[in-house]
C-alpha cells in the first residue's frame, strides 16, 4: 500500500464528514425565506440528513464488497460535491417551488430538504463504511479501524459545525461558502484519484 | 486592621442581607414553563407584572403595570405607537411577535374597527399573553401560530395587504436572522397598502446597527429612527409625511393616546431622520445574515 494512501483516507473521510455538517447548518438558512426558523424546520432537515446518511451507510457497506479502490473513493466524493451544485444553482427557485404547493412549514421544508440535500448526503454516507474496507487489512484490526475513522469523520463533522455556525456565515455569503466546499472537495478527489491510481492494486 | 475587617465584614453582610431582601421583595413567580422555543417565567415584583425568557431579571420581555393596567411600561411600546402619527387610521394591522399582546391589545382599545393579524412562532407565548396579560382573540384580533415569514410569504400568495405592520419579534438576546433581511423586508413591503407603515422595534446595538439601518434604507429608503433605549424604525411606504403632518396627526390623537401614556412631546422630539451609521456597511440579505453574531461584537 502506498504510504499516502491511509493518510488520504483518513483525509477524505475527515473532510466529507465536515462538508455534511456544513451543509446541514446552511441548508437551515437556504429553507428559512419560505418555511421559517421553527423548530419543525429543524426537525425536517435533521431527519432527511439523517435518513441520508443511514442509506449511503447501507449502499457504502455493499459497494465495497467487489474491488475497493482509493481510486473509487475519490469518484464517490467527486459525485457527492457534484450533487451539491443544485443547492447553489437551485436553493433559491426549489423552496418558492415547493412553497407554492405546499405551505405547511413541516412538510414543505421536508419536501424541499428532501429534494436539495438528500442525494448529496446519502452519497457521503457512502464514504465512511467504504473507507473502512480500504484501510481493514486483518479482521482483527477492523475494528480498531473503524474507531479511527469514525473518530476523523465525526472529528471533521464537529470541525465544519463550528467553523460555519461561528465564523464562515460571519464573512461569506451561502453560495461562497458551498462554492468553495464543492472545489475543496473536488481538489481532493482529484489528487487522491491521481495517487491512489497507480497503488490500489497493493491493497 | 481589625477595624477595617470588621467593617468590610459588616458592609458585606449587610449588602447580602440587602440583595436577598431586595430578591424576596423583588419578585414572586406566577408561573414557569418550558417551550418549544424557551423557557417562560412569568412573575410579579409588586407593581408590575412580567414575562421572561431568560432566568436574568434584566432583560424583560413584557411588562403590565397591575395598577394602571392601560399604561404601557416600556418606552419602545410607545415608541411603536409613533406609528399612528405616520397612519392615524389603520383598518387593517399586522403584528408579528406577540409577546405579552400589549401592542394589540393597545391598539385594539385604540382602533376598536380595525383588524389586527397576530403573529407568534411559540404557542405557549399565545397562551401565556392570554392568561396572564389579558390577551384577547375577539372578531377583530386573531392569532397565527406560525413563522412570522411564513406568514408574510402566505399573504403576499393571498393578496392580504396591511396598513399598519409591527414587527416585534426580536429581543436583546436572540434575534430570527431570517427576519432581518433586504429580502424579508421587501416581502413586507409586498403586504404594505400603498400609504402603509412598518414600525420595527429592534433592539441592535454595536455593529448590527450599522447593517440593520443599511438594510432597512435599501429596501425603504429614509425613515424615522426612534433611539431612546430601545430603537424603533418607523417607515411609509410612499415616502416619510412632513414634520408638519406628524405634529397635526399627533395633536389628533394626544387625547386618545394619553390613557396610555404616550404623549406628543415625548415622542416627537425622538423623530430623526439622520443618518448616524456607517452608510458602506455590508446589507444584510438571506445570503449573508450574521445577525446574531453581529450583535454580539
Amino acid at each position: 500500500m502506498n504510504v499516502l494512501n491511509r493518510p488520504l483516507i483518513f483525509l477524505i473521510a475527515g473532510w466529507s464528514g465536515f462538508f455534511v455538517m456544513a451543509v446541514e447548518l446552511l441548508s437551515g438558512r437556504i429553507l428559512a425565506p419560505n418555511f421559517g426558523n421553527s423548530i419543525y424546520v429543524w426537525g425536517g432537515i435533521i431527519t432527511i440528513f439523517m435518513l441520508a446518511l443511514s442509506i449511503g451507510y447501507l449502499i457504502g457497506g455493499r459497494l465495497s464488497i467487489r474491488k475497493p479502490s482509493l481510486k473509487k473513493l475519490s469518484i464517490i466524493l467527486m459525485v457527492a460535491a457534484v450533487s451539491t451544485t443544485p443547492v447553489v444553482l437551485m436553493g433559491d427557485a426549489v423552496p418558492d417551488r415547493i412553497f407554492t404547493l405546499i405551505q405547511d412549514p413541516r412538510y414543505g421544508s421536508l419536501i424541499s430538504a428532501t429534494m436539495l440535500f438528500f442525494l448529496p448526503t446519502m452519497i457521503s454516507g457512502i464514504i465512511s463504511p467504504y473507507a473502512v474496507r480500504l484501510l481493514v487489512i486483518e479482521s482483527s484490526q477492523s475494528g480498531h479501524f473503524a474507531g479511527l475513522l469514525y473518530f476523523v469523520s465525526t472529528f471533521g463533522s464537529a470541525a465544519g459545525t463550528i467553523l460555519t455556525s461561528f465564523y464562515l456565515v460571519l464573512y461569506f455569503e451561502l453560495n461562497h461558502i458551498f462554492w468553495t466546499m464543492i472545489g475543496i472537495s473536488l481538489l481532493i478527489s482529484a489528487f487522491s484519484f491521481f495517487v491512489g491510481q497507480k497503488h490500489v492494486e497493493n491493497n | 486592621m481589625s477595624k477595617t475587617i470588621k467593617a468590610v465584614t459588616l458592609l458585606l453582610a449587610s449588602g447580602v442581607m440587602g440583595a436577598y431582601s431586595f430578591c424576596l421583595a423583588a419578585e414572586s413567580i406566577l408561573h414557569t414553563e418550558r417551550s418549544l422555543y424557551r423557557n417562560i417565567t412569568i412573575y410579579e415584583n409588586g407593581s408590575e407584572r412580567c414575562m421572561r425568557f431568560t432566568k436574568q431579571t434584566t432583560t424583560r420581555q413584557t411588562c403590565i403595570s397591575l395598577k394602571y393596567p392601560d399604561y404601557l411600561v416600556f418606552k419602545y411600546t410607545k415608541m411603536m405607537l409613533g406609528a399612528l402619527y405616520l397612519q392615524p387610521k389603520p383598518d387593517k394591522i399586522l403584528i408579528i411577535g406577540l409577546g405579552g399582546g400589549t401592542l394589540p391589545s393597545t391598539l385594539s382599545r385604540i382602533l376598536p374597527k380595525a383588524k389586527i393579524d397576530t403573529v407568534e412562532i411559540d404557542p405557549a407565548v399565545v397562551h401565556v399573553a392570554r392568561k396572564y396579560f389579558n390577551f384577547r382573540i375577539t372578531p377583530t384580533v386573531n392569532v397565527s401560530e406560525e413563522d412570522g415569514r411564513v406568514f408574510v410569504k402566505r399573504a403576499i400568495k393571498k393578496g392580504n395587504r396591511y396598513d399598519l405592520i409591527i414587527l416585534d419579534a426580536f429581543d436583546h438576546d436572540y434575534i430570527p436572522e431570517h427576519l432581518l433581511t433586504q429580502e424579508f423586508l421587501g416581502e413586507v413591503k409586498q403586504v404594505m397598502t400603498p400609504g402603509g407603515v412598518l414600525a420595527a422595534n429592534t433592539w441592535s446595538s454595536s455593529r448590527l446597527y450599522d447593517h440593520e439601518s443599511a438594510t432597512y434604507e435599501s429596501v425603504f429608503g429614509r425613515f424615522f429612527n426612534l433611539r431612546f433605549g430601545s430603537r424603533v424604525i418607523l417607515v411609509k411606504n410612499d415616502g416619510l409625511p412632513s414634520r408638519s403632518e406628524i405634529i397635526k396627526n399627533a395633536k389628533t390623537l394626544e387625547a386618545q393616546l394619553k390613557t396610555f401614556g404616550v404623549r406628543a412631546d415625548y415622542l416627537l422630539p425622538l423623530f430623526s431622520t439622520s443618518r448616524d451609521w456607517r452608510i458602506d456597511a455590508r446589507i444584510l440579505t438571506d445570503q449573508y445574515s450574521p445577525s446574531n453574531l453581529l450583535n454580539a461584537h
